[in-house]
């Protein structure tokens, strides 16, 4: 779960981090009276949406006053950002972070997340901060500093201290950054982190560090323990139909197709977009049911497939298991009466009683399909979707 | 001969007197497997499924001399649950469950290490030797015993595998999902060096997906350790970037972890790769000339 800057920067400063002094406003007027709080002599204004790439996109401006930054509230406020990590509708805004500005010297990168290959919470560090930072671990890898913590002791003081040289810090630097990241990595185990990014970290013409950005996304299986972080879901920032889909435990993300999929198993239903792709076709989602295949899931699963208008026809994909094909048939016939469905459907079962499941497709009356393997799916939707349009 | 379990392996079930360690520990031993206990906390003493339960793992082990425990308990008491069965001497564990938290899995791993123990999982079907032991939610019924090794990050994909290389004739010798978490017990390194060594195992199915570098460094592992044929498919070629926060995530792969970056290393190293899933099974026989 992803949470916004501004939700980022208070924990942030709930761990003892320093941040920029800010007001969170979601009117213009709000926006004004914040600026007016605010003691700079220019204030800066960013729109908040789950997504980088704000500034490049517009989404942020230094006013310099607090009239301007309702006016350049306003200007955003309600409408999308498209930005370079966006899709092309973008993000809603629905608040926007007033701030006091600082005096950039230097901009550093630093981020944490648990890297896969070492199997465990890896520190990342640059002194290359700001937007171009993939292109700098592509080009000159090694300009990217790493640190592993090891999980029984957390991160030692060497390791910041290492970290704080190698990005050429000094004086009172070196301690203010250890005080820094050991909060931002007490932050990340406490509050189960996935990813936490502070680019830029800066540098202030008075020495002193910053964080002027803040990136957080929570490990979506450990919210359970934690109710406050939760509470920060921003609704808004997401599909429609992805929250709609994960109201079900269903896994859906949109995709530009116009070839429904509805696949248990997520490996599967990534192959089932792959196999359609190969034949030609082009999958309209993703959409895995999961293990429990019931009538009701399959019927919302269907219901929210077909509430794409591109939709011209569905491919059913399900490799049963232990759960019984012919009650896998049962659920998808009742399913696809109930919603009324006028788009040619295939459907692939595989598993326990395949046999019978088929028969009892092919008998409904309806316009279903079976198919008799991963390959004849793809290719009888392909070419039935290919001849309807 | 097959790799990590066979008839011989003593089962044990945590959390066996819930829904899903009752369906599939009725599953299991209808199959087959050896199934001698179970452990819920509170519940020792009595029976199920006509099994011994234990309140603890320690007991379980103690009494029915158990070497492999499967966990089926709630994700968030797996962290517990998983370095309970590290310490009480089993020498393998199997962890069905999904959706527990990543940092509970980095020190659940840490312990299972320390010990010496071998984990399959989590989130995954489980591990199943065709005809001798099932430990998972794997459909047996479509299992063969035979000569290829199938190893998987998916569950579904995994039995696309099966049901290809037994429509073939060829089988399995054993079967391996290792699972879709960040953390997994078992990589797919981990399971081609037991496949390697195995005689019964001729040839190697893999099944990857996209994200992480799993896939490249067993493509790195395969160049210099493996001799026997294997196959592979990669999942995920059409998938989308999707939406997504800052660059910590591309920066720690250093831009790899895409389908073709997967299968350009897999090639590399000699495995023969097929971009149809339909067509797993003939990928075997491509790469063995069966």
């Amino acid at each position: 779960m992803n949470l916004h800057e501004y939700q980022a920067k208070a924990l942030f400063a709930e761990y003892g981090m320093p941040v920029p002094n800010n007001i969170v406003a979601s009117t213009p007027a709000e926006a004004k009276a914040g600026a007016e709080k605010l003691t700079t002599d220019k204030v800066v204004v960013k729109a908040q949406v789950h997504a980088g790439g704000r500034g490049k996109a517009g989404g942020v401006k230094l006013v310099d006053t607090p009239d301007e930054a309702a006016e350049f509230a306003k200007s955003l406020l309600g409408t999308q950002l498209v930005t370079i990590q966006t899709d092309a509708n973008g993000q809603p805004i629905n608040t926007v972070l007033i701030e006091e500005t600082s005096n950039i010297a230097s901009e550093l990168y630093l981020g944490l997340v648990i890297d896969r290959a070492s199997q465990r919470v890896v520190i990342m560090a640059s002194t290359e901060g700001g937007m171009d930072i993939e292109t700098v671990a592509h080009e000159t890898p090694e300009k990217i500093l790493k640190q592993a913590i090891n999980p029984l002791v957390g991160v030692m003081p060497y390791q910041c201290r290492e970290l704080a040289f190698g990005l050429g810090m000094k004086g009172k630097q070196i301690k203010q950054f250890s005080a820094l990241l050991t909060g931002l990595c007490k932050l990340f185990v406490e509050k189960d982190l996935a990813l936490v990014e502070i680019n830029p970290l800066v540098i202030t013409k008075e020495e002193d560090l910053i964080c002027l950005d803040g990136k957080i996304n929570v490990d979506g299986n450990a919210l359970y323990r934690h109710p406050d972080l939760e509470a920060l879901q921003d609704k808004t920032q997401e599909d429609e139909r992805e929250l709609r889909a994960a109201e079900w435990d269903l896994n859906y993300v949109a995709l530009e197709g116009n070839i429904g999929c509805m696949v248990n198993g997520a490996g599967l239903a990534m192959a089932t977009m792959d196999i359609i792709k190969l034949k030609g076709g082009q999958p309209a989602n993703f959409l895995d049911v999961g293990g429990g295949a019931t009538k009701e899931r399959v019927t919302e699963a269907l219901k929210i497939i077909l509430s794409d208008p591109d939709v011209k026809g569905i491919l059913v994909n399900i490799f049963g298991g232990i759960v019984r094909c012919d009650l896998i048939a049962n659920g998808v016939i009742a399913a696809v009466k109930e919603v009324g469905i006028d788009v040619p459907v295939v459907v692939r079962l595989e598993g326990t009683k395949a046999k019978e499941g088929r028969e009892l497709l092919d008998q409904s009356g309806l316009n279903l399909q079976s198919a008799s393997d991963l390959g004849d799916a793809a290719t009888k939707i392909v070419e039935t979707v290919g001849a309807a349009s | 001969m097959s790799v990590l379990i066979n008839k011989d392996t003593k089962v044990i079930c945590q959390g066996i007197t819930g829904s899903q360690g009752t369906f599939h520990s009725e599953q299991a031993i209808e199959y087959g497997t050896k199934m001698v206990g179970g452990v819920t906390p509170g519940k020792g003493g009595s029976t199920h499924l006509d099994l011994p339960v234990f309140n603890t793992v320690k007991n379980a082990v103690d009494q029915t001399g158990a070497d492999a425990s499967v966990i089926y308990v709630p994700a968030a008491f797996c962290k517990d649950s998983i370095i309970e069965a590290a310490e009480s001497g089993v020498s393998l564990i199997v962890c069905i469950t999904e959706g527990i938290p990543t940092l509970d899995m980095l020190e659940a791993r840490i312990a299972v290490q320390q010990n010496g123990v071998r984990l399959i999982g989590p989130n995954c079907p489980g591990i199943i030797t065709p005809g001798e032991c099932k430990i998972g939610i794997m459909p047996g019924s479509i299992h063969n015993a035979g000569k290829v090794g199938v190893v998987s990050r998916s569950g579904t994909l995994t039995y696309e595998c099966v049901k290809q290389t037994s429509d073939l004739n060829y089988g399995q010798s054993t079967c391996i999902g290792i699972g879709g978490d960040p953390i997994p017990g078992t990589s797919f390194i981990d399971a081609l060096a037991l496949f390697q060594d195995d005689p019964q195992t001729e040839a190697i199915l893999m099944v990857g997906e996209i994200g992480g570098t799993a896939e490249e460094e067993a493509a790195e592992f395969i160049k210099s350790n493996v001799t026997k044929p294997v196959a592979a498919y990669i999942a995920g070629v059409t998938a989308p970037p999707g939406k997504r926060m800052g660059h910590a995530g591309a920066i720690i792969s250093g831009g790899k972890g895409t389908a073709d970056d997967k299968f350009a290393a897999l090639g590399s190293a000699g495995v023969t790769i097929t971009r149809s899933p339909a067509e797993l099974g003939l990928a075997v026989k491509e790469a063995t000339g069966w």
